[in-house]
């Protein structure tokens, strides 16, 4: 994995809410790298931090609520302290970002043709023609029947498939490096969403550029990702490649969460639901491993009092000692 | 005999347009539909949104009026009864929905939301009130503490938890859950499964299960019929459409489910690939004119396969 180039690196990143006048970890010292050419994925459930996660990469965040600390560098440039202005050189250029739902994130006013323009408008010098005529290849690609047609056409005339193609438009407009896809397809119909998905891995490949993909649902990541990152309460608890986080999952919480899908391959009579509810960000365990208290029935000492990662194969990490010992309940 | 039969059921939502605000057309958006449900049986409805699922549901339990069409439960056409007469199938049949936070009131106590149905058809005292209101609360998997609390102090999966003991309150023999999961995290769904299916033993519920989760529905559900452009295109046990699914739709479907295991990845995209151009191909040999879906039918004489082909 060290031979490829990195694209990404995350260190120490700390992104904290300001709650009534005290600030609050939603990502708590997350170290991750991302590297060109590849669909990484961050799954975990709501709350977890992942979507807080994405937007500190582009400081989407209000400033007025949220401190960033720690260092996100692209393409060995430190992004965390950049002004707004060039800050904007990179958004929607050399990093861009598909968002969950495409009707509040599309401008209702705005025909699909605009929209996909205004990228380009402010990035590239093309001409006003050049830039329908890159419009009209864009929505091509992504699969749009008539695309002359639904250049001329606003928001609210396409389907939910429709506006999601539009928006992977905007998003791949300016041929980035890197495109942030928070749950792209969570609204969408599941006929729709592996259309949807196996557009983006065609997308992907053809371009070489790289997806983050954030999602809850773990059978989309393991159809797109290469290497995925499992995160809980604000941090992560395991990464390795797909194939080591599905087939041989480590983490409690990892373990859980794959227990929990109801399978459409077997009938099992009771789903292994995980215990308790996710930690909201007021009460967070600060201390100690933080899935503890969703697994009672384990010892105590097998956590460890600072979890920190253990390789368990080549490429595979898992935070804190408790995976050793973990067992379900009902195997008790 | 069946708990629940719905017979050729058809509703129709008016367009209404012009000058004079008339109506002007109809979205059929239940047109023809024909099931049954047995009691302590779960029946999934699947398809996706638009398909009338949700509008099956509503109308089961009275909330959109039908335009044709038969619903016989425990053998008396419902549909006849009106006010006063209706209240006793009222308390049979209820609803658990989809929204956690729209579907309870969020200026009342968990205990006013839970006891509002038994305050409407059982003349109780307040420390009896209390204690039924407990005992609802323990069977969903709460503390009895958490009557006196307001539902924003509790989590999603605990809000649908409260929706399901409000719909047992009055023992009902028919739920009608729509979507019951889908605003749900993965591991409180598992848990809001679990109960639901607790629930059913232990009180002999029959459900019908909406929902566009091919894996939930599987794990709920004997029998699924699966739904699209309103009218059914595939009724079955659960191996039939899982395993045997004859109507292209269907399969489509089926091959859309994201799979957790990366080594199909490659597989489940050619096989999708595959579907996908069959479905385009042969639309015309699966759907009548404009879309339309044909009248099931048996598959190889079995008395639970159906499908629509001509």
């Amino acid at each position: 994995m060290s031979e490829q180039e990195k694209l990404l690196q995350i260190r120490q990143l700390e992104t904290a809410f300001r709650l009534e006048g005290k600030y609050y970890n939603a990502v708590d010292f997350v170290d991750l790298d991302i590297n060109k050419n590849e669909v990484f994925a961050i799954v975990g459930e709501s709350g977890c931090g992942k979507t807080a996660l994405a937007l500190s990469i582009l400081q989407l965040h209000n400033k007025n609520f949220t401190r960033i600390r720690g260092s996100i560098t692209y393409n060995e440039k430190e992004l965390l302290g950049l002004k707004e202005k060039e800050l904007n050189q990179i958004r929607g250029n050399e990093i861009s970002m598909i968002f969950q739902d495409p009707l509040t994130a599309l401008n209702p006013l705005l025909r699909v043709g605009a929209q996909i323009e205004e990228a380009l408008y402010y990035h590239t010098d093309l001409s006003k023609r050049e830039r329908k005529t890159r419009a009209i290849e864009l929505l091509t690609a992504v699969g749009m029947t008539d695309p002359e047609l639904t250049y001329k056409q606003l928001p609210h005339e396409l389907s939910g498939g429709m506006r999601q193609r539009a928006m992977i438009a905007i998003a791949l407009s300016c041929d980035p490096k890197l495109v942030i896809a928070d749950e792209p397809t969570t609204a969408l119909d599941v006929t729709i969403q592996a259309q949807i998905l196996d557009l983006m891995r065609k997308l992907q490949k053809d371009m070489h550029s790289s997806i983050l993909l954030i999602t809850h649902d773990l059978g989309v990541v393991a159809e797109m990702a290469d290497r995925v990152t499992v995160m809980y309460a604000g941090q992560i608890v395991e990464y390795g490649t797909a194939d080591m986080i599905f087939k041989n999952p480590k983490h409690p919480y990892t373990r859980s969460l794959l227990a929990s899908i109801p399978n459409v391959g077997e009938n099992l009579d009771r789903l292994n639901a995980i215990k308790g509810v996710v930690p909201t960000l007021r009460d967070m365990p600060r201390t100690g491993c933080r899935f503890a208290p969703r697994i009672p029935w384990i010892n105590a000492f097998c956590h460890e009092e600072k979890p920190s990662f253990h390789e368990v194969e080549p490429n595979h990490f898992v935070l804190c000692t408790c995976y050793e010992d973990f067992h379900f309940e009902s195997e008790e | 005999m069946p708990l629940l039969e719905v017979t050729d059921l058809k509703v129709y939502y008016p367009i209404r347009g012009g000058i004079l605000g008339g109506v002007i057309g109809h979205v059929k958006a239940v047109d023809g539909v024909t099931f049954s449900v047995n009691e302590g049986q779960t029946v999934g409805l699947v398809g996706e949104s638009g398909s009338g699922k949700t509008t099956i549901g509503k109308a089961i339990l009275g909330l959109v009026p039908i335009r044709d069409g038969t619903i016989l439960f425990d053998g008396k056409d419902i549909t006849k009864y009106i006010g006063k007469n209706r209240s006793e199938y009222r308390k049979s049949v209820q609803m658990v929905f989809q929204d956690v936070h729209s579907s309870i009131n969020a200026k009342k106590m968990v205990l006013d939301v839970i006891a509002e149905p038994i305050r409407n058809f059982e003349k109780l005292s307040r420390a009896e009130e209390r204690k039924k209101v407990d005992e609802l609360l323990t069977i969903v998997g709460m503390s009895p503490l958490d009557a006196h609390k307001y539902p924003h102090e509790f989590s999603g999966g605990q809000r649908q938890r409260i929706g399901v003991a409000r719909a047992i309150a009055l023992k009902p023999k028919l739920i009608v859950a729509d979507e019951p999961v889908s605003a749900l995290d993965l591991s409180i769904q598992a848990q809001v499964l679990n109960y639901m299916k607790d629930v059913q033993e232990e009180m002999g519920l029959s459900y019908i299960f909406i929902s566009h989760d091919l894996g939930v529905v599987k794990h709920m559900c004997e029998t699924l019929a699966i739904m699209h452009n309103s009218r059914f295109v595939e009724v079955g046990e659960r191996n039939d459409i899982y395993k045997n699914a004859k109507h292209i739709y269907t399969r489509r479907l089926i091959a859309s489910i994201p799979d957790t295991n990366p080594d199909m990845k490659t597989v489940n995209e050619m096989k999708r690939i595959e579907i996908n151009k069959e479905y385009q191909e042969q639309y015309n040999n699966y759907y009548m004119e404009g879309g339309m879906v044909y009248p099931l039918k048996s598959i190889d004489g079995s008395e639970a396969h159906y499908v629509a082909i001509p």
